[in-house]
């Protein structure tokens, strides 16, 4: 193996690629061609490394330095200080006010996080399986085929705690041994990658980042509940997840480590990908499994569960992508080292995207149990401009908001349900004083009403007339008695829908009417928008004649 | 048109083998002509319907179910906008607005030349960057200001 003085590892996650990260390193590269340094220098292509919003960004070790929003002509300059003369550029670093923090360790953003399912995001080359085993790939899977009995990995799962990562935070021991203690002669392992909440982007990182973690935490799951085959549902607008989650299975088949007889024993999983064709609903289970088999996707009764009567009728262990990630390290590491982390009952990290009003967006990885406050102010460096916050989103179309005065709340599964929010898949939306709840409100219901699939009444008309009811509201027609036809419809619906889409469809209304009524009251009876955003049809002039002052200034 | 459609017919042929033609193909096999013709007409569908034995309604059912496909042709340059919630709070109903005033259409439409088109899109998975849009999927331009639209259009008039 080549020894190199300098590892470059550049971030070629989706948002620094789209941001330019490419033209750098194109012409870092010309620069250590000719400064001589290409032998001397290895450049890594990671994946995302999570603070997206300082993108391109590049880290140096040993040293650990951090350059952050790098143009191509930045090339020049690092290359010639720091790789010939030792002294790293510190106007291109990572800076606070003071000055640069010299290494990664040390950038707060960082510095608050707790890496097990992204242990390998932003650190090796995704496209490269001998990359990830030298930092323990497939080691959990090799120690599950050779000395435990399905049995012994299913329980050792059940002791780590794991919850459901998708968001509703089913214990995922439990799920595989329902489907492990079926009778049937095929089973089936799913992984749920259609990600798509908007605001939520943890899944496609993984996928781009680390694609082995989740094939291994597969065939993990694959090999306790003795399923032969495997299907990944990925979401169509995640072009180069597709294309490296491609590369990675072709890897592995190559190593061993999947396909035939796995290393060596009597275990076989075969995976192939599946790729959405944009349908929301499709992230619930059963709708999920559906479009596998080549129909619409709508969701059907349960019970049955897909662990007992699952793809094509066979059980079925469907999870999430970040619930497959942390199987390795489980298996690795021991479910008593997993249990270390986060809370009792809630056990372990959770990923979120953080994005929004918030100074420094992007993905994180938190044990759970941590504060809000935390999450906002030390990871993501508070709000900008100094202005005030609001509340916080979790959960998408199926959550709520967690209002300011519950900063302090811890991020756990029942914490946040009993907000009247969720957990949800993770993204996590920042919001300032300049956000209208009941315009957000509006805006996730015009969401539900586009994605409802239309098999259940409830679900389908019901969040019409919510939505009716909320543009009344809005645009300034709104009347006495709005706000409690919003909370019966909205519970109605939340009893009577056949799938969790239509289930929890009208959360954002209830949710920001438990904590911001008077918002709600201030549109319908002083016709006034507190934070001027809705258009309400009296004191609209009065708005727009502001806003051509401020233009015209 | 039709004549081109003649010539693409083996093609489909190649997609439907690759796939397979089993009935839990036939999304895989809708994307990948899709990807090679630009959208599905109702011609192709039957096409398709006949060469995988299923039902022309089951085809339709799927195509018209799922956003990802097309039954028309679309723009030289389709604008997808992010409606994200990241996007929405950071001011991606403005950025919608702009580009709706500088081509004279409403999103969802096609500009008359058949130019632009513009629509809305969920989640591009950018949210670091909002308010983020990409142009024909692969351009993405990101922490966007209405102010920089009409310069954006320019580079692909």
């Amino acid at each position: 193996m080549k020894i190199y003085r300098i590892h470059a590892l550049i971030c070629a996650g989706g948002q620094c690629i789209s941001a330019g990260g490419d033209s750098f390193e194109s012409a870092l590269k010309k620069e250590l061609q000719a400064a001589d340094l290409a032998e001397e220098i290895q450049i890594v292509e990671t994946g995302c490394m999570g603070s997206c919003e300082m993108g391109p960004m590049m880290v140096i070790y040993p040293e650990g330095v951090v350059y952050v929003r790098l143009k191509p002509e930045d090339a020049e300059i690092i290359t010639k200080e720091h790789f010939l003369k030792g002294r790293p550029v510190e106007h291109l670093m990572w800076r606070k006010e003071e000055g640069a923090f010299p290494r990664l360790e040390e950038v707060p953003f960082f510095a608050h996080q707790t890496k097990l399912v992204l242990r390998n995001c932003g650190l090796i080359n995704p496209e490269n399986i001998e990359e990830y085993i030298a930092r323990d790939g497939y080691q959990g899977l090799a120690k599950a085929i050779a000395d435990k009995d399905p049995k012994l990995v299913i329980d050792e799962i059940k002791k780590s705690g794991l919850r459901g990562r998708g968001g509703a935070g089913f214990p995922t021991g439990r799920k595989w041994e329902t489907a492990y203690l079926q009778t049937s002669d095929i089973k089936y392992v799913v992984c749920n990658a259609d990600e798509g909440d908007p605001g939520a982007y943890m899944d496609r990182s993984v996928l781009e980042g680390d694609p082995h973690s989740v094939i291994e935490g597969m065939a993990i799951a694959a090999y306790a509940i003795g399923a032969q085959k495997g299907y990944v549902y990925v979401r169509a607008e995640y072009p180069l997840a597709i294309k490296r989650l491609t590369h990675a299975i072709k890897q592995a088949k190559q190593s061993g480590v999947l396909g035939q007889q796995i290393l060596g024993s009597d275990f076989s999983f075969d995976l192939e990908i599946r790729v959405g064709a944009g349908a929301f609903v499709c992230g619930e289970e059963t709708a999920l499994l559906n479009s596998i088999e080549g129909n619409r996707g709508e969701p059907k009764k349960k019970p049955p569960f897909p662990a007992e009567k699952g793809l094509f009728g066979k059980p079925t262990v469907i999870n999430n992508v970040e619930t497959f990630a942390n199987i390795p390290v489980i298996m690795t590491k021991g479910a008593d080292f997993f249990q270390t982390i986060g809370v009792p009952n809630n056990t372990g990290t959770k990923v979120f995207s953080l994005a929004g009003k918030v100074n420094t967006t992007g993905l994180i990885e938190v044990p759970l149990g941590i504060s809000l406050r935390k999450i906002i102010f030390d990871i993501g460096g508070g709000i900008p401009h100094n202005k005030q916050f609001k509340g916080a989103l979790t959960g998408g179309p199926s959550g709520g908001v967690i209002p300011a005065t519950h900063i302090d709340t811890p991020i756990d599964y029942e914490s946040l349900n009993s907000l009247g929010s969720m957990m949800g898949s993770g993204g996590l939306i920042v919001m300032d004083e300049d956000s209208c709840m009941v315009d957000i409100a509006k805006f996730f219901l015009k969401f539900t009403v586009d994605e409802s699939c239309g098999k259940c009444t409830p679900c389908r008309e019901g969040t019409k007339q919510m939505l009716n009811i909320l543009e009344k509201i809005t645009s300034g027609q709104g009347e006495e008695g709005d706000i409690e036809r919003l909370e019966e419809l909205g519970n109605t619906i939340k009893q009577t829908s056949l799938c969790n889409l239509g289930q929890s469809a009208p959360n954002p209304v209830l949710s920001t009417i438990r904590w911001f009524r008077n918002e709600y009251e201030s549109h319908i009876r002083d016709k006034k928008c507190l934070c001027n955003v809705c258009t309400l049809s009296s004191p609209v002039k009065e708005v727009k004649k502001h806003a051509r002052k401020k233009i015209s200034h | 048109m039709e004549t081109s459609r003649e010539e693409s017919f083996p093609q489909i042929d190649l997609v439907i083998k690759r796939e397979g033609n089993k009935v839990e193909s036939l999304i895989q096999v809708l994307h990948g002509v899709q990807e090679m013709l630009g959208y599905l007409s109702v011609e192709t569908q039957d096409y398709i319907a006949k060469e995988m034995n299923i039902p022309p309604s089951k085809v339709f059912g799927i195509v018209s179910f799922y956003n990802f496909f097309k039954t028309t042709k679309d723009a030289d340059h389709v604008i997808m906008v992010c409606m994200g919630t990241a996007c929405y709070v950071k001011g991606a109903a403005e950025v919608m607005k702009k580009f709706e005033s500088e081509l004279h259409i409403r999103k969802g439409q096609i500009t008359p030349d058949k130019k632009f088109s513009i629509r809305e899109v969920r989640c591009l998975g950018a949210c670091g960057m909002a308010p983020v849009i990409s142009v024909d999927g692969t351009d993405i331009y990101g922490r966007l200001t209405p102010e920089q639209i009409p310069g954006i259009l320019s580079k692909y008039q």
